[in-house]
Protein backbone atom coordinates (compact mmCIF):
# COMPACT_ATOMS: atom_id res chain seq x y z
CA UNK A 1 0.00 0.00 0.00
CA UNK A 2 1.78 3.63 -1.19
CA UNK A 3 0.00 6.80 -2.01
CA UNK A 4 -0.08 7.70 -5.51
CA UNK A 5 2.52 10.15 -6.71
CA UNK A 6 2.11 13.97 -5.55
CA UNK A 7 3.54 17.07 -5.45
CA UNK A 8 5.61 18.00 -2.48
CA UNK A 9 5.37 21.25 -1.09
CA UNK A 10 6.31 22.73 2.50
CA UNK A 11 5.80 26.59 3.17
CA UNK A 12 7.27 28.03 6.04
CA UNK A 13 4.25 30.73 6.01
CA UNK A 14 0.64 30.67 6.48
CA UNK A 15 0.65 33.13 3.06
CA UNK A 16 2.75 31.43 1.25
CA UNK A 17 0.85 28.20 2.27
CA UNK A 18 -2.26 30.05 1.35
CA UNK A 19 -1.16 31.33 -1.88
CA UNK A 20 -0.20 27.25 -2.89
CA UNK A 21 -3.92 26.39 -1.72
CA UNK A 22 -5.20 29.21 -4.41
CA UNK A 23 -2.96 28.08 -7.12
CA UNK A 24 -3.60 24.09 -6.85
CA UNK A 25 -7.01 24.70 -5.48
CA UNK A 26 -8.86 21.22 -5.60
CA UNK A 27 -5.87 19.14 -6.33
CA UNK A 28 -4.23 20.16 -3.28
CA UNK A 29 -4.68 18.84 0.02
CA UNK A 30 -3.27 20.32 3.13
CA UNK A 31 -1.30 18.08 5.75
CA UNK A 32 -1.66 18.45 9.16
CA UNK A 33 -0.80 15.34 11.97
CA UNK A 34 -2.00 13.15 8.67
CA UNK A 35 -3.02 10.49 10.85
CA UNK A 36 -6.60 10.34 8.83
CA UNK A 37 -5.30 11.87 5.63
CA UNK A 38 -2.21 9.68 5.36
CA UNK A 39 -4.36 6.07 5.44
CA UNK A 40 -6.56 7.16 2.99
CA UNK A 41 -3.62 7.65 0.68
CA UNK A 42 -2.39 4.73 1.62
CA UNK A 43 -5.37 3.06 0.27
CA UNK A 44 -5.69 5.42 -2.44
CA UNK A 45 -8.99 6.92 -1.77
CA UNK A 46 -7.57 9.98 -1.91
CA UNK A 47 -4.89 10.73 -4.19
CA UNK A 48 -4.16 14.32 -4.19
CA UNK A 49 -1.78 15.71 -6.97
CA UNK A 50 -0.52 18.22 -4.47
CA UNK A 51 0.38 18.12 -0.73
CA UNK A 52 0.86 20.99 1.23
CA UNK A 53 2.52 20.51 4.40
CA UNK A 54 1.61 22.67 7.00
CA UNK A 55 4.16 21.03 9.78
CA UNK A 56 6.92 23.39 9.07
CA UNK A 57 4.04 26.80 8.48
CA UNK A 58 5.00 29.19 11.83
CA UNK A 59 2.42 30.28 14.63
CA UNK A 60 -0.23 27.46 14.18
CA UNK A 61 0.63 26.03 17.05
CA UNK A 62 0.18 28.31 19.75
CA UNK A 63 -2.65 28.17 22.88
CA UNK A 64 -3.28 31.70 24.23
CA UNK A 65 -6.03 33.21 27.07
CA UNK A 66 -7.46 35.88 25.29
CA UNK A 67 -8.56 38.89 27.30
CA UNK A 68 -12.53 38.05 27.73
CA UNK A 69 -11.30 34.61 28.89
CA UNK A 70 -11.34 32.68 25.94
CA UNK A 71 -9.40 30.09 24.80
CA UNK A 72 -7.99 30.36 21.53
CA UNK A 73 -6.22 27.38 20.04
CA UNK A 74 -3.89 27.20 16.89
CA UNK A 75 -4.92 24.76 14.47
CA UNK A 76 -2.11 22.43 14.46
CA UNK A 77 -1.75 22.31 18.03
CA UNK A 78 -1.27 18.42 18.69
CA UNK A 79 -3.89 16.29 20.43
CA UNK A 80 -0.97 15.07 22.91
CA UNK A 81 -0.33 18.81 23.62
CA UNK A 82 -3.62 19.34 25.15
CA UNK A 83 -4.24 16.78 26.83
CA UNK A 84 -0.58 17.62 28.67
CA UNK A 85 -1.58 20.99 28.99
CA UNK A 86 -2.81 22.07 32.52
CA UNK A 87 -4.48 25.32 30.56
CA UNK A 88 -7.21 23.43 28.57
CA UNK A 89 -7.56 21.31 31.72
CA UNK A 90 -8.10 23.85 33.56
CA UNK A 91 -10.00 26.60 30.97
CA UNK A 92 -11.76 23.46 28.87
CA UNK A 93 -12.57 20.26 31.02
CA UNK A 94 -14.59 18.89 28.57
CA UNK A 95 -11.72 18.92 25.60
CA UNK A 96 -9.46 17.76 27.90
CA UNK A 97 -11.62 14.76 29.36
CA UNK A 98 -12.18 13.69 25.90
CA UNK A 99 -8.98 13.89 24.13
CA UNK A 100 -7.89 10.35 25.66
CA UNK A 101 -10.96 8.70 23.66
CA UNK A 102 -9.13 9.92 20.69
CA UNK A 103 -7.05 6.87 19.25
CA UNK A 104 -4.21 6.25 20.87
CA UNK A 105 -1.06 8.11 22.49
CA UNK A 106 1.36 7.59 19.31
CA UNK A 107 -1.62 8.69 17.09
CA UNK A 108 -1.95 11.81 19.34
CA UNK A 109 1.38 12.99 19.24
CA UNK A 110 1.16 13.59 15.63
CA UNK A 111 -2.94 14.52 15.17
CA UNK A 112 -3.88 18.01 15.38
CA UNK A 113 -7.21 19.48 16.57
CA UNK A 114 -7.56 21.16 13.49
CA UNK A 115 -6.75 18.34 11.27
CA UNK A 116 -9.55 16.53 12.63
CA UNK A 117 -12.22 19.41 12.57
CA UNK A 118 -11.76 20.48 8.93
CA UNK A 119 -11.47 16.49 8.49
CA UNK A 120 -15.15 16.09 10.12
CA UNK A 121 -15.57 12.52 10.25
CA UNK A 122 -18.61 12.29 12.15
CA UNK A 123 -17.36 9.62 14.09
CA UNK A 124 -14.46 11.45 15.45
CA UNK A 125 -14.64 13.47 19.17
CA UNK A 126 -13.55 16.79 18.19
CA UNK A 127 -15.80 18.30 16.02
CA UNK A 128 -18.74 16.70 18.91
CA UNK A 129 -16.90 18.64 21.06
CA UNK A 130 -16.85 21.53 19.29
CA UNK A 131 -19.72 22.00 18.33
CA UNK A 132 -21.21 21.39 22.37
CA UNK A 133 -18.53 24.30 23.50
CA UNK A 134 -19.70 26.29 20.49
CA UNK A 135 -16.56 27.02 19.87
CA UNK A 136 -15.90 29.31 16.69
CA UNK A 137 -13.16 28.23 13.39
CA UNK A 138 -11.10 31.54 11.97
CA UNK A 139 -11.03 30.26 8.30
CA UNK A 140 -8.24 32.33 6.60
CA UNK A 141 -7.83 32.33 2.22
CA UNK A 142 -5.84 35.27 0.67
CA UNK A 143 -8.49 37.65 0.79
CA UNK A 144 -9.07 37.63 4.43
CA UNK A 145 -10.27 35.56 7.26
CA UNK A 146 -13.83 35.10 8.89
CA UNK A 147 -15.20 33.44 11.83
CA UNK A 148 -17.53 30.33 11.76
CA UNK A 149 -19.38 29.00 14.57
CA UNK A 150 -18.90 25.40 15.13
CA UNK A 151 -22.90 24.04 14.50
CA UNK A 152 -22.64 25.82 11.32
CA UNK A 153 -19.48 24.97 9.92
CA UNK A 154 -20.49 20.77 9.92
CA UNK A 155 -23.03 20.95 6.54
CA UNK A 156 -22.92 16.99 5.66
CA UNK A 157 -20.55 13.74 5.44
CA UNK A 158 -17.33 15.61 5.61
CA UNK A 159 -18.32 18.12 4.15
CA UNK A 160 -17.71 21.73 6.04
CA UNK A 161 -17.91 25.45 5.46
CA UNK A 162 -14.26 25.54 4.54
CA UNK A 163 -14.02 26.85 1.11
CA UNK A 164 -11.21 25.67 -1.64
CA UNK A 165 -8.83 28.08 -1.04
CA UNK A 166 -9.26 28.52 2.77
CA UNK A 167 -7.46 27.30 5.17
CA UNK A 168 -8.85 26.58 9.73
CA UNK A 169 -6.28 28.38 11.15
CA UNK A 170 -7.51 28.89 14.89
CA UNK A 171 -10.08 27.93 17.05
CA UNK A 172 -11.84 29.58 19.73
CA UNK A 173 -13.43 28.56 22.77
CA UNK A 174 -15.74 30.87 24.50
CA UNK A 175 -15.30 30.97 28.07
CA UNK A 176 -16.28 28.32 30.54
CA UNK A 177 -19.52 29.72 32.44
CA UNK A 178 -19.84 29.17 36.33
CA UNK A 179 -22.11 26.45 37.84
CA UNK A 180 -21.45 24.38 34.68
CA UNK A 181 -21.10 20.40 34.24
CA UNK A 182 -19.67 18.74 31.44
CA UNK A 183 -19.65 14.59 30.41
CA UNK A 184 -18.58 12.56 27.45
CA UNK A 185 -19.15 9.19 27.14
CA UNK A 186 -18.93 6.92 23.99
CA UNK A 187 -19.08 3.30 23.46
CA UNK A 188 -16.31 1.25 21.01
CA UNK A 189 -15.18 -1.96 20.56
CA UNK A 190 -12.10 -1.60 21.26
CA UNK A 191 -10.67 1.40 23.05
CA UNK A 192 -9.21 3.84 20.33
CA UNK A 193 -11.37 2.41 17.51
CA UNK A 194 -14.05 4.82 16.28
CA UNK A 195 -16.87 4.77 18.53
CA UNK A 196 -20.54 3.22 17.18
CA UNK A 197 -22.05 6.31 19.11
CA UNK A 198 -21.49 8.84 21.92
CA UNK A 199 -23.05 11.51 23.89
CA UNK A 200 -21.14 14.80 25.02
CA UNK A 201 -23.38 17.18 27.69
CA UNK A 202 -23.27 20.81 28.57
CA UNK A 203 -25.36 21.86 32.03
CA UNK A 204 -25.41 24.86 33.45
CA UNK A 205 -27.61 25.32 36.80
CA UNK A 206 -29.10 28.74 38.02
CA UNK A 207 -28.63 29.76 41.85
CA UNK A 208 -31.87 27.77 42.48
CA UNK A 209 -30.24 24.39 40.93
CA UNK A 210 -32.48 24.60 37.90
CA UNK A 211 -31.39 23.90 34.73
CA UNK A 212 -30.57 27.31 32.64
CA UNK A 213 -29.10 26.09 29.66
CA UNK A 214 -28.35 22.79 28.40
CA UNK A 215 -26.65 20.97 25.10
CA UNK A 216 -26.72 17.81 24.02
CA UNK A 217 -24.64 16.70 20.98
CA UNK A 218 -24.15 13.03 19.70
CA UNK A 219 -21.36 11.70 17.87
CA UNK A 220 -21.86 8.81 14.42
CA UNK A 221 -25.03 8.77 14.89
CA UNK A 222 -25.92 11.12 11.96
CA UNK A 223 -23.68 12.33 9.11
CA UNK A 224 -22.05 15.44 11.15
CA UNK A 225 -21.98 16.05 15.39
CA UNK A 226 -26.32 15.81 15.87
CA UNK A 227 -27.35 18.29 18.16
CA UNK A 228 -30.60 17.68 19.90
CA UNK A 229 -31.56 21.23 20.84
CA UNK A 230 -35.58 20.43 21.79
CA UNK A 231 -34.18 17.50 24.46
CA UNK A 232 -31.73 20.63 25.67
CA UNK A 233 -35.20 22.35 25.69
CA UNK A 234 -36.77 20.20 27.69
CA UNK A 235 -34.25 20.46 30.51
CA UNK A 236 -34.20 24.25 30.53
CA UNK A 237 -35.80 25.91 33.53
CA UNK A 238 -36.39 22.64 35.25
CA UNK A 239 -35.28 20.86 38.06
CA UNK A 240 -33.26 17.64 36.75
CA UNK A 241 -34.85 14.96 38.44
CA UNK A 242 -34.17 11.55 37.19
CA UNK A 243 -37.62 11.02 35.29
CA UNK A 244 -37.26 14.35 33.02
CA UNK A 245 -33.48 13.40 32.25
CA UNK A 246 -34.85 9.84 31.03
CA UNK A 247 -37.51 11.68 28.76
CA UNK A 248 -34.93 14.20 27.30
CA UNK A 249 -32.51 11.37 26.77
CA UNK A 250 -35.63 9.42 25.12
CA UNK A 251 -36.62 12.27 22.54
CA UNK A 252 -32.86 12.45 21.53
CA UNK A 253 -32.28 8.91 20.71
CA UNK A 254 -36.09 8.48 18.92
CA UNK A 255 -36.67 11.40 17.11
CA UNK A 256 -33.14 13.60 16.57
CA UNK A 257 -30.53 11.89 15.28
CA UNK A 258 -30.22 9.96 12.11
CA UNK A 259 -27.63 6.89 12.86
CA UNK A 260 -27.43 4.48 9.76
CA UNK A 261 -26.65 0.65 10.48
CA UNK A 262 -22.82 -0.52 9.00
CA UNK A 263 -21.77 -3.85 10.10
CA UNK A 264 -20.98 -3.59 13.53
CA UNK A 265 -24.00 -1.99 14.53
CA UNK A 266 -27.88 -1.82 13.21
CA UNK A 267 -29.58 1.68 13.44
CA UNK A 268 -31.65 0.72 16.34
CA UNK A 269 -29.13 -0.45 17.83
CA UNK A 270 -27.03 2.92 17.56
CA UNK A 271 -30.29 4.86 18.44
CA UNK A 272 -30.30 1.80 21.71
CA UNK A 273 -26.50 3.46 22.39
CA UNK A 274 -27.35 6.86 22.21
CA UNK A 275 -30.46 7.01 24.81
CA UNK A 276 -28.14 5.40 27.08
CA UNK A 277 -24.99 7.46 26.63
CA UNK A 278 -27.30 10.47 26.63
CA UNK A 279 -28.89 9.40 29.95
CA UNK A 280 -25.73 9.00 31.42
CA UNK A 281 -23.95 12.19 29.99
CA UNK A 282 -27.03 14.55 31.17
CA UNK A 283 -26.44 12.85 34.51
CA UNK A 284 -22.69 13.02 35.07
CA UNK A 285 -23.13 16.73 33.59
CA UNK A 286 -25.79 17.44 36.36
CA UNK A 287 -23.87 16.22 39.34
CA UNK A 288 -20.77 17.93 38.34
CA UNK A 289 -22.48 21.07 37.74
CA UNK A 290 -24.39 20.59 40.85
CA UNK A 291 -20.53 19.81 42.65
CA UNK A 292 -19.37 23.57 41.71
CA UNK A 293 -22.94 25.13 42.60
CA UNK B 1 9.28 11.84 -10.15
CA UNK B 2 10.52 14.34 -8.94
CA UNK B 3 13.13 13.20 -5.84
CA UNK B 4 13.98 15.43 -3.07
CA UNK B 5 17.25 15.90 -0.68
CA UNK B 6 16.69 14.67 2.43
CA UNK B 7 18.61 14.38 6.05
CA UNK B 8 17.78 12.94 9.32
CA UNK B 9 19.62 12.07 11.91
CA UNK B 10 18.97 8.43 12.95
CA UNK B 11 19.98 6.43 15.83
CA UNK B 12 22.63 8.72 16.53
CA UNK B 13 24.19 8.99 12.59
CA UNK B 14 23.06 11.73 9.28
CA UNK B 15 22.04 10.43 6.64
CA UNK B 16 21.31 12.04 3.41
CA UNK B 17 19.17 10.54 0.60
CA UNK B 18 16.94 11.25 -2.15
CA UNK B 19 13.36 10.38 -1.50
CA UNK B 20 10.31 10.03 -3.94
CA UNK B 21 7.58 12.44 -1.75
CA UNK B 22 5.12 9.69 -1.78
CA UNK B 23 7.97 7.61 -0.02
CA UNK B 24 6.44 6.50 3.09
CA UNK B 25 8.67 7.17 6.38
CA UNK B 26 8.77 3.59 7.36
CA UNK B 27 9.64 2.17 3.87
CA UNK B 28 12.42 5.28 3.67
CA UNK B 29 13.67 3.13 6.71
CA UNK B 30 13.55 0.11 6.19
CA UNK B 31 14.52 -0.02 2.47
CA UNK B 32 16.51 3.46 1.91
CA UNK B 33 18.55 2.93 5.53
CA UNK B 34 18.34 -0.63 5.76
CA UNK B 35 17.03 -0.70 9.59
CA UNK B 36 15.11 -3.26 8.79
CA UNK B 37 13.84 -3.52 12.91
CA UNK B 38 10.82 -1.03 12.54
CA UNK B 39 8.48 -3.80 11.40
CA UNK B 40 5.51 -2.99 8.69
CA UNK B 41 2.02 -4.65 9.97
CA UNK B 42 -1.14 -3.03 8.71
CA UNK B 43 -0.34 0.39 6.94
CA UNK B 44 -2.98 2.94 8.07
CA UNK B 45 -2.04 3.31 11.58
CA UNK B 46 -3.97 0.37 13.55
CA UNK B 47 -1.62 -1.75 14.12
CA UNK B 48 1.37 0.09 15.86
CA UNK B 49 4.03 -2.16 14.60
CA UNK B 50 5.89 0.65 13.08
CA UNK B 51 6.08 2.62 15.59
CA UNK B 52 9.54 5.15 16.17
CA UNK B 53 10.62 7.95 17.94
CA UNK B 54 10.11 11.06 16.06
CA UNK B 55 11.96 13.87 18.27
CA UNK B 56 11.90 11.82 20.98
CA UNK B 57 8.00 11.13 20.49
CA UNK B 58 6.14 7.42 19.96
CA UNK B 59 4.73 7.94 16.00
CA UNK B 60 3.50 5.29 13.82
CA UNK B 61 6.43 5.94 10.74
CA UNK B 62 3.52 4.25 8.15
CA UNK B 63 1.43 7.46 8.65
CA UNK B 64 4.42 9.72 7.84
CA UNK B 65 6.62 10.86 4.86
CA UNK B 66 10.04 10.01 4.48
CA UNK B 67 10.00 13.86 3.37
CA UNK B 68 8.76 15.05 6.82
CA UNK B 69 11.10 13.75 8.38
CA UNK B 70 14.28 16.46 6.97
CA UNK B 71 16.33 17.94 9.40
CA UNK B 72 14.90 16.01 12.15
CA UNK B 73 15.54 13.36 14.51
CA UNK B 74 14.45 9.73 14.57
CA UNK B 75 15.02 6.42 16.60
CA UNK B 76 14.52 2.85 15.45
CA UNK B 77 14.77 -0.96 17.96
CA UNK B 78 18.21 -0.41 16.79
CA UNK B 79 18.79 2.13 18.82
CA UNK B 80 18.20 0.38 22.00
CA UNK B 81 20.92 -2.59 22.21
CA UNK B 82 22.66 -5.42 21.09
CA UNK B 83 22.08 -9.15 21.25
CA UNK B 84 25.02 -9.08 23.94
CA UNK B 85 23.99 -5.86 25.66
CA UNK B 86 20.26 -5.62 25.59
CA UNK B 87 18.51 -2.66 26.88
CA UNK B 88 16.58 -3.07 30.32
CA UNK B 89 13.26 -3.04 28.31
CA UNK B 90 14.60 -5.31 25.89
CA UNK B 91 16.22 -7.74 28.74
CA UNK B 92 12.26 -7.58 30.59
CA UNK B 93 10.99 -8.95 27.81
CA UNK B 94 13.49 -11.29 27.49
CA UNK B 95 12.72 -12.64 30.94
CA UNK B 96 9.19 -12.10 31.29
CA UNK B 97 8.42 -13.79 28.42
CA UNK B 98 6.54 -11.04 26.56
CA UNK B 99 7.07 -12.01 22.56
CA UNK B 100 6.42 -15.03 20.45
CA UNK B 101 6.54 -14.46 17.00
CA UNK B 102 8.15 -11.17 18.04
CA UNK B 103 6.68 -9.17 15.12
CA UNK B 104 5.27 -6.55 17.39
CA UNK B 105 7.69 -6.26 19.21
CA UNK B 106 10.00 -3.02 18.06
CA UNK B 107 6.62 -1.41 18.35
CA UNK B 108 6.11 -1.73 21.70
CA UNK B 109 9.75 -1.35 22.57
CA UNK B 110 9.62 2.40 21.04
CA UNK B 111 5.84 3.28 22.29
CA UNK B 112 7.52 2.12 25.92
CA UNK B 113 10.56 3.94 25.92
CA UNK B 114 9.76 7.51 26.18
CA UNK B 115 6.55 6.41 27.96
CA UNK B 116 8.24 4.95 30.96
CA UNK B 117 10.35 8.12 31.30
CA UNK B 118 7.72 10.31 31.72
CA UNK B 119 5.52 7.42 34.09
CA UNK B 120 8.43 5.75 35.85
CA UNK B 121 5.94 4.26 38.65
CA UNK B 122 2.68 2.47 36.21
CA UNK B 123 0.04 0.66 37.44
CA UNK B 124 -1.23 -2.15 35.57
CA UNK B 125 -4.07 -0.43 33.81
CA UNK B 126 -1.99 2.57 32.83
CA UNK B 127 0.40 0.51 31.50
CA UNK B 128 -2.59 -1.12 29.44
CA UNK B 129 -3.37 1.97 28.44
CA UNK B 130 -0.03 3.29 27.00
CA UNK B 131 0.05 -0.08 25.40
CA UNK B 132 -3.53 0.39 23.35
CA UNK B 133 -2.17 1.18 20.45
CA UNK B 134 -0.03 -1.61 19.93
CA UNK B 135 -1.52 -4.96 18.45
CA UNK B 136 0.01 -8.53 19.35
CA UNK B 137 -1.42 -11.74 18.30
CA UNK B 138 0.55 -13.88 20.60
CA UNK B 139 0.75 -13.02 23.91
CA UNK B 140 -2.73 -12.21 24.97
CA UNK B 141 -0.24 -9.21 26.72
CA UNK B 142 -0.19 -10.26 30.09
CA UNK B 143 3.64 -11.31 29.53
CA UNK B 144 4.28 -7.40 28.47
CA UNK B 145 2.30 -5.81 30.93
CA UNK B 146 4.55 -7.86 33.41
CA UNK B 147 7.48 -7.31 31.24
CA UNK B 148 7.12 -3.36 31.67
CA UNK B 149 6.40 -4.26 35.27
CA UNK B 150 9.97 -5.93 35.32
CA UNK B 151 11.63 -2.84 34.11
CA UNK B 152 10.07 -0.59 36.84
CA UNK B 153 11.21 -2.59 39.57
CA UNK B 154 15.02 -3.27 38.16
CA UNK B 155 14.90 0.48 38.02
CA UNK B 156 13.69 1.02 41.33
CA UNK B 157 16.26 -1.26 42.57
CA UNK B 158 18.94 0.70 41.12
CA UNK B 159 18.07 3.85 41.75
CA UNK B 160 17.57 2.12 45.76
Amino acid sequence: MKPAPFEYRAPDTLQEALTLLAENGFDAKLLAGGQSLIPVMNFRLAQPGVIIDLNRVSGLDQIDVLSDGQVSIGAMVRQATLEKSDLIRTRLPLLHQTIPFIAHPQIRNRGTIGGSLAHADPAAELPVISVALQAQFKLQNQSGERLVGAESFYKALFETELGEDEILTEVIFPATPTRTGYAFHELARRHGDYAQAGAAAVITLDEAGRCQNARLIYLNVGDIPMSASQAADMLTGNQLNDSLIEAAARHAADHEIEPGGDVHASAAYKRHLAFVLGKRAIYQARTAAQQLS
Amino acid sequence: MTQILITVTINGREETKHVEPRLLLSDFIRHDLGLTGTHVGCEHGVCGACTILFNGEAVRSCLMLAVQANGQTLETVESLGTPDNMHPLQQAFHEAHALQCGYCTPGFLMTLKPWLKENPNPNDHEIREALSGNLCRCTGYQHIVDAVKKTTDLRQQTTD
